[in-house]
């Protein structure tokens, strides 16, 4: 069939190149997905906390170790790209921003947002600790 | 959290009680105003973990019992949680095959938010409460 090359494809991953739209718009998923199963460690981490000191020191022995705050790094990385992208997707269901270079803009500017917000929290964590 | 929902449906929507795709708005809306309340929320609970969470234990039950402190950390998890419960439908909507395994995945993926925001309020009021 002559036409089939021509055809329109929806966006499929062994077709389209990476670019930088597709690849934030899964990394918006997989954040979320990662987001959900870092509650786990947020609510154990609380949990320590209302159970008492020793318990309270094994858990932060365990997230204050060295892949622990490894774990904390990415999932840090994971919360603040969310948050900012998830703001991306709250201005586009506003109808605003599908400009193509706006989408492009708006996809570099919530990387930068992500990496600052990252460095500006474990700057807090290392400088004001309590 | 939705109460503007019916004022944006039809009335023929409202009669029904059914969106497009059934509960498909109410789902979308909720989405939304958990995203919305969590941006705030999610940003003072990260700066506060990041100066709290490694501190010792008095200081950093003393954060969490704060008044203002504990109530807004019941908010984000329920916020956090009910967010991710209905963000989870939608990725096992997308990848899980078969009706039966979708809505036994959907239901494993709501009863693990309802345990962990359950599990993390709990912990907070035990520790507002000093037991
Ligand atoms: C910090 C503020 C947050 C904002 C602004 C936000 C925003 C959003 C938005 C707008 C969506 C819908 C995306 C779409 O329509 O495709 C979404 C999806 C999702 N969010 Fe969040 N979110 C936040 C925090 C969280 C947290 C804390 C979790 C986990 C506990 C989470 C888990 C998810 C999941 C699992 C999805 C579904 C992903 C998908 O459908 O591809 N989010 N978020």
């Amino acid at each position: 069939m002559q036409t089939k090359n021509n055809r329109p494809l929806s966006p499929h991953l062994t077709i389209y190149r990476p670019q930088i739209t597709s690849m934030l718009s899964i990394s918006h998923r997989a954040s979320g997905v990662l987001l959900a199963l870092a509650a786990v460690l947020l609510v154990w981490w609380l949990s320590a906390l209302a159970v008492g000191p020793e318990y309270f020191a094994t858990v932060q022995g365990v997230l204050g170790s060295g892949l622990g705050r490894i774990v904390l790094f990415f999932v840090s990385l994971a919360v603040f790209y969310h948050l900012c992208n998830g703001i991306r997707h709250l201005v586009w269901d506003t109808v605003h921003g599908f400009e193509l270079e706006a989408v492009h803009r708006g996809g570099w500017i919530v990387v930068a947002a992500a990496v600052v917000l990252t460095v500006a929290v474990w700057s807090a964590a290392y400088l004001w600790r309590a | 959290m939705g109460g503007d929902v019916e004022s944006y449906k039809t009335p023929v929507g409202r009669v029904q009680g059914l969106g497009s795709a059934k509960s498909g708005f109410r789902h979308w809306w909720g989405q939304r105003v958990t995203a919305v309340a969590l941006v705030p929320l999610v940003l003072w609970l990260g700066f506060g973990l990041a100066v709290y969470g490694s501190a010792d234990y008095e200081a950093a039950r003393a954060w969490v019992a704060g008044p203002v402190t504990a109530v807004l950390w019941i908010v984000a998890l329920a916020a956090a949680l009910y967010h991710a419960a209905l963000g989870l439908q939608v990725v096992i909507e997308d990848y899980v095959d078969g009706d039966g395994m979708k809505v036994v995945a959907i239901l494993a993926a709501q009863a693990f938010c309802i345990l962990l925001a359950v599990g993390g309020i709990i912990a907070v009021l035990r520790i507002v409460l000093g037991g």
